[in-house]
């Protein structure tokens, strides 16, 4: 083992790399974070009836979208980590910048999307819904964020046939913020 | 895995630490379930659409949120390979979940409920009945409107 590399990359003493299971470490912290906003979303909604008249001003198309672009994204980001196990780093790297290219269209809809409703008075503090809707997809969003520049960083890497273990450990994460938006995308623009 | 302490982790990954050491192109596989979430996204916009013009709300609930189920089970399964991963990471998973359960079981009493046998939430009671009552006058928000609900109290 060189002494230059870390030891997350080369220790397995659970049958998993270390960096992989810190991973799905971090995944589970992550139900627990997502799990709190979607669930005390739910429950309000339930109780509350009268945010109905809220939630049909979100745009349900743009939300369709966005998940489109986010189940694309996920895609590629597979296809990356299969690349990297067929160690072909530049094409691993090839379909990690495809995913940060779906992070970036996601967050510019994102960004369109929110002017017009802040513009139209939907603010985060116009209503208890919309604070949620705004924590909710604004935590999401900085994941998206946090994800894509991580990519980067390893797609820079990959390209060089570098590290690519860590292909398959950003992918994993960027599949779990897929995942909260499939929830979110129902919970905040199909339930009227 | 074959050697723990020198074996890439590109190759204990695999599809599950399997450590087989040896990968096959799976890609056409990935494509065809990305081909599957599409159409069940499709399903999950066309399905309200249909519940509302029906006046079936369970297809509403079917369609988005069984589907939302469904769409996480596929990109959990086919993309994370959580199926093929060591079994704990699984429960690790499902622990976390139920302790998602314990505090929605745990507080949703409080929150959905406005009244109980020996308690009422009237702020919360008085907040639905304005609420209700400001979408039955059309005053419950609109596009047009800069302040939609300006003086609801917070709840």
């Amino acid at each position: 083992m060189s002494m230059t590399r870390p030891i997350a990359t080369t220790r397995s003493a659970t049958g998993i790399s270390t960096g992989k299971l810190a991973v799905w470490w971090l995944i589970a912290s992550e139900i627990v974070i997502f799990g709190g906003v979607l669930g005390s979303y739910i429950m309000h909604r339930l109780g509350h009836p009268e945010w109905a008249s809220q939630a049909a001003h979100t745009n349900t198309w743009a939300g369709a979208f966005n998940t489109l672009v986010l189940l694309t994204s996920s895609l590629a980001a597979v296809l990356a980590h299969n690349a990297a196990e067929l160690k072909d780093g530049k094409k691993a790297a090839k379909y990690l910048w495809l995913t940060i290219l779906g992070a970036c269209i996601f967050l510019v809809v994102k960004g369109f999307e929110w002017s017009n409703e802040i513009h139209h008075g939907f603010t985060i503090t116009a209503h208890t819904f919309w604070s949620f809707y705004y924590t909710a997809a604004g935590i999401h969003g900085l994941h998206v964020i946090i994800g894509a520049i991580i990519m980067a960083v390893i797609a820079m890497d990959a390209a060089k046939g570098k590290d690519l273990q860590r292909v398959e450990a950003v992918g994993l994460y960027w599949h779990f913020v897929d995942i909260v938006w499939i929830f979110l995308f129902p919970l905040l623009y199909i339930a009227k | 895995m074959s050697d723990a302490t020198t074996a890439p982790a590109a190759h204990d990954a695999g599809h599950g630490d399997g450590g087989h050491g040896h990968h096959e192109d799976h890609s056409k596989h990935y494509i065809k379930i990305w081909g599957v979430l599409l159409v069940l996204l499709v399903a999950s916009v066309i399905g309200p659409f249909i519940g509302e013009a029906t006046g079936i709300q369970i297809i509403t609930l079917i369609t988005a949120f069984g589907i939302a189920f469904v769409k996480a089970y596929l990109v959990i399964k086919h993309f994370m390979h959580l199926t093929v991963e060591k079994r704990y990471i699984g429960f690790l998973m499902l622990t976390m979940l139920a302790f998602m359960l314990v505090f929605v079981a745990g507080v949703s009493p409080d929150v959905m409920k406005h009244a109980g046998q020996r308690w009422t939430n009237d702020a919360a009671e008085a907040v639905v009945k304005k609420g209700l009552a400001e979408d039955a006058n059309g005053h419950g928000g609109g596009h047009d409107e800069k302040k939609p609900t300006e003086g609801t109290p917070p709840h």
